[in-house]
């Protein structure tokens, strides 16, 4: 028996199968079981945000009975809060505004950090030189302070938050971009595209940036969790929003409580611990998936 | 003639996703004493990693030595100790690298590198050391010695460190030297100063030297022999200038013909080059039952799909591997 | 050929052309010095031919490549194709230009956008320049893929799935997708495995002759040189030292560094081997940035006199299509 097909790999030597790089990032994703399961219990998490609601239609703002009950009596699965609401349905109906704020703030942030280092990655001279200065501003802020103060000046609403957590925190993204642009623009295929006659937007949108992604995902989904950390600890604060339940407002609310009644505390509290977790988890297994390093076999 | 050094049916495996593959395939050869012998073959075919068994450096795992015996003077280096290896490695068998930026110490100044050689394998003191470091390297022609060992390597040119890697290998005078593509990151005329360096030296020690290339210029330029490797195995040996006016097997008749070579006079005339299809396999196809060339060969027959060549000895100098040999005179233009 | 007719339409000509890079300051207060990496040259490529430029590392051929595709700024001279003044374009007329010169670059690894389908690098220039109406181009893509001896099924592959060998011709598919008349070869064998240079340097040529190219063809190896071109020129320091057409050069060097660079090749032609008498020049280049005055060569110039010390020496015919840079070389008439 001969074997011929030899002749084919000597000849023609490509691997046959088409792969897309994203395909192999998620068989890498896959096969890291840590983050596997950090995206099952953020799966879980944002169903029980998103559909909780319906099925515990229980207002997180009505005074159902007495305050401080503890857990489990008269029904009540986490026992109520300091004016007596229901701490179960506070969490279930919180979660929305939680992840919004997280992810709306990371959004922003990473929307601002991609401009601002992908500018200053790509252009010389002034334009660098101006958006380096402005990032370094906000790097040497104290990021809680300056937060508060906005919060604090306009107005402690769902939106101002977000946005007073998404400008205090796109300082990493912008350095993670910039270098990954002053790393790819002096690759040769951006210079095959430039003399292909790419323009200069081309060569942002098409060519660097989709390249520079891997480090920048990674971030975005690390900045989440920082951004309901964030969140938490203005609440925890006193600076929310009044009419919004969120698992950073329970906290604040039961805030003087806390050594008589910790649980008041500690379930939102869990909550929140076990949604940057997952994300933390998944970041991380992103972080290895994207990696061509680890990608050798 | 006795052999300083031999190579007898040597055997290297590696694993693989796909299996064992035999990265070296029964390799045989001699190397006398103060001779020049040449490796040569395309990347992928085993020159390197034939050099990394002599110096008992194969990287296990995932190699592994399968069979064969590597020996120096009557020695078999394969059953020495660890520690009796250390002690042949540098002193008795030295090596210089393709890249000799990344194979130097950046926070190491060149003398205290050659010194530390000198005083592990040969005991000497430090002022001995460094004595001998500096005469080391006025021996490969680096001017002002005496100040140039406080360099350190980023302070020397592509070439003087090449040079420094030189002096090291051949500080202890070792009986044989492996030069592994020693010039393919240099300029040809710094090249040219670094091969006219280790022919000298190299007479002056009485140091064998393998050297491994893949460039059949630099063969009829520095060595006597040279041993064709392809896909893990020899497919031809012999003297240089018969190999290169007589090539027996298809593939060195490729590896001559296909590249571009200065010739004595320059004619209008300017042919097509001869092109070998494809490439070097892929390892896992290194165990093939057949000839590993067969797919690129323009004289393939059914045999050759079948079984593997046996080795023709052609004179008792020039062998070669293959069912089907060629004899023509070879054109290095054509 | 000598015997047949030159054809002798210009295609490319440069004039005095510098190219110089300012360096980062060693200190607050030092001058930021200027490394003149292409030094006033001056040439010109005739329509269908390939002009060899050859040189050891340093030499700026790469750079002098470069600035002649408007990928680096050139600081002076003159730079005119097919008429075009290319240094006077900018902005939009300059990136329409580009569909007439193309580059082929040395590392296939790093050339190749990762991220791309074998195809969309293929269709990249088409896309950019806006060549071809948009169902077209997919024809033209195929074509292409078939010019270059790539099959049609490896077009959604991606660069990491390609042989080195392969991956240059995709690269060279790249290059001539917008049907130039120039393509700049930097160095386009020079990463590749013995063996698969002879496959590329063929395919060159061939599409050379089937599609009427121009090119600039840099290397440092004097063989590619020799079998590639028609015209070559010699680099040392960012100056042209000698230029001369394929047979003088070779045959009859007459600068002092093009005869030791020759010399220096070590040649599997064991005649050239045996007849050969090694003219060894010593040491390394000088540093770029102080470089003394006269002869970029004269501090290792077997030959040297004084006056090599002082004085610059012109580039100056001394025979037809043969110019060379040194005081002891005798101009012609």
């Amino acid at each position: 028996m001969t074997d011929y097909s030899i002749q084919e790999r000597s000849l023609q030597p490509t691997s046959a199968r088409v792969e897309h790089p994203l395909i192999e990032t998620a068989r890498m994703f896959a096969g890291n079981r840590a983050a596997l399961s950090g995206l099952a219990m953020l799966f879980i998490i944002v169903v029980v945000s998103l559909a909780g609601p319906w099925f515990y239609p229980t207002d997180p703002f009505e005074m159902v009975w007495s305050p401080f009950s503890p857990p489990g009596a008269k029904g009540f699965l986490l026992g109520t809060d300091y004016l007596g609401r229901d701490l179960l349905a506070q969490i279930i109906h919180g979660g929305r505004a939680t992840l919004a704020v997280g992810c709306a703030a990371a959004l922003l942030s990473v929307f601002i950090g991609i401009t601002f280092g992908a500018l200053s990655g790509f252009y010389r001279g002034w334009i660098e030189e101006t958006l380096m200065r402005i990032t370094e501003f906000f790097q040497v802020l104290p990021t809680l302070l300056f937060s508060m103060v906005l919060v604090a000046l306009f107005g402690a609403s769902l939106g101002m938050i977000t946005f007073a957590i998404g400008i205090v925190s796109w300082t990493g993204v912008a350095r993670i971009t910039r270098a990954e642009f002053l790393k790819i623009r002096e690759l040769e295929y951006v210079t095959a595209a430039r003399s292909s006659g790419a323009s200069n937007t081309n060569l942002i949108f098409r060519v660097i940036l989709p390249n520079s992604l891997p480090p920048i995902i990674v971030q975005a989904a690390l900045l989440i969790g920082f951004a309901i950390l964030f969140e938490a600890g203005l609440s925890f604060l006193g600076l929310s929003d009044a009419n919004v339940m969120s698992w950073g407002a329970i906290m604040g609310n039961n805030r003087p409580y806390i050594l008589l009644h910790g649980f008041t505390i500690m379930y939102p509290g869990l909550a929140i611990f076990l949604t940057v977790l997952s994300i933390s988890l998944i970041g991380d297994g992103l972080n290895d998936a994207l990696n061509p390093k680890l990608r050798n076999r | 003639m006795t052999a300083l050094l031999s190579v007898k049916n040597l055997t290297v495996e590696f694993t693989t996703r796909d299996g064992i593959a035999p990265v070296i395939d029964d390799l045989s050869f001699d190397l006398a004493p103060g001779e020049t012998l040449s490796l040569v073959g395309e990347s992928g075919c085993g020159k390197s990693m034939t050099a990394l068994a002599i110096m008992g450096l194969i990287p296990s795992p995932p190699g592994r030595v399968a069979s064969g015996s590597i020996s120096l003077a009557g020695e078999n280096l394969l059953q020495a100790s660890e520690t009796r290896m250390r002690a042949v490695r540098g002193n008795e068998i030295s090596m210089v690298f393709q890249e000799p930026m990344t194979s130097l110490n950046p926070v190491f100044t060149v003398g205290e590198q050659i010194g530390e050689t000198l005083r592990r394998h040969q005991g000497l003191t430090r002022r001995q050391a460094k004595a001998l470091s500096i005469e080391m390297l006025d021996a490969v022609q680096i001017p002002l010695p005496a100040r140039r060992i406080n360099d350190y390597p980023h302070q020397l040119s592509g070439g003087m460190r090449q040079r420094v890697m030189i002096a090291i290998a051949l500080a202890c005078r070792p009986k044989v030297l492996i030069a592994d593509e020693p010039t393919t990151a240099l300029d040809v005329t710094v090249q040219a100063q670094i091969f006219d360096l280790m022919r000298a030296v190299g007479k002056e020690t009485e140091a064998a030297i393998i050297l491994i290339t893949h460039d059949m210029g630099s063969v009829a330029e520095m060595a006597e022999r040279v041993v064709v490797m392809y896909a893990g195995r020899k497919i031809e040996e012999g003297y240089v200038d018969d190999i290169l006016t007589r090539p027996r097997h298809p593939y060195t008749r490729g590896l001559i013909a296909c590249v571009p070579h200065l010739l004595e006079t320059v004619s209008a005339e300017r042919p097509y080059l001869q092109e070998i299809p494809g490439m070097v396999p892929p390892l896992s196809d290194f165990g093939f039952m057949g000839c590993l060339f067969a797919p690129r060969c323009d004289r393939v027959e059914t045999l050759c799909w079948q079984e593997k060549p046996k080795v023709t000895q052609i004179t008792p100098s020039q062998s070669a591997a293959c069912w089907n040999l060629q004899d023509a005179k070879v054109r290095v233009d054509a | 050929m000598p015997d047949t007719p030159v054809e002798s339409t210009t295609l490319l000509t440069l004039q005095d052309v510098e190219v110089s890079f300012t360096l980062k300051r060693s200190s607050l207060f030092a001058k930021p010095s200027l490394l003149r990496a292409v030094d006033g040259v001056t040439l010109s490529v005739r329509k269908g031919q390939t002009m060899g430029i050859v040189g050891e590392s340093g030499s700026g051929k790469t750079t002098l490549a470069l600035a002649v595709a408007r990928l680096l700024p050139v600081a002076r001279g003159q730079i005119h194709m097919n008429g075009v003044d290319l240094l006077s374009l900018r902005g939009e007329a300059l990136r329409n230009e580009r569909r007439h010169m193309q580059f082929i670059f040395q590392d296939p690894y790093s050339s190749l956008n990762p991220r791309l389908r074998a195809e969309k690098i293929v269709r990249e220039p088409l896309d950019w320049l806006s060549i071809e109406s948009t169902s077209r181009r997919d024809d033209r893509v195929r074509e292409l893929f078939d010019q270059v001896g790539l099959r049609r099924d490896q077009q959604r592959l991606f660069p990491h799935q390609f042989s080195g060998g392969q991956r240059q011709r995709i690269g060279i598919a790249r290059a001539i997708a917008s049907n130039p008349s120039l393509v700049i070869c930097d160095e386009p064998v020079s990463a590749l495995d013995v063996g698969v240079q002879a496959q590329i340097l063929n395919l060159l040529r061939r599409l050379q002759e089937e599609l009427g190219l121009t090119y600039v063809f840099i290397s440092h190896d004097l063989g590619v040189i020799q079998h590639m071109c028609d015209t070559i020129a010699v680099m040392y320091m960012g100056k042209i030292l000698e230029e001369a057409d394929r047979e003088s050069l070779f045959n009859t060097p007459k600068h002092p560094y093009t005869q030791a660079l020759l010399s220096a090749v070590p040649s599997a032609d064991l005649n050239r081997r045996n007849r050969e008498r090694r003219i060894m020049i010593s040491g390394d280049p000088p540093n770029p940035i102080h470089l003394p005055p006269g002869c970029r060569f004269a501090s290792r110039c077997p030959r040297v006199e004084d006056r090599c010390r002082v004085d610059t020496p012109p580039l100056v015919d001394i025979d037809r299509h043969h110019r060379v840079a040194c005081h002891l070389v005798k101009a012609a008439g």
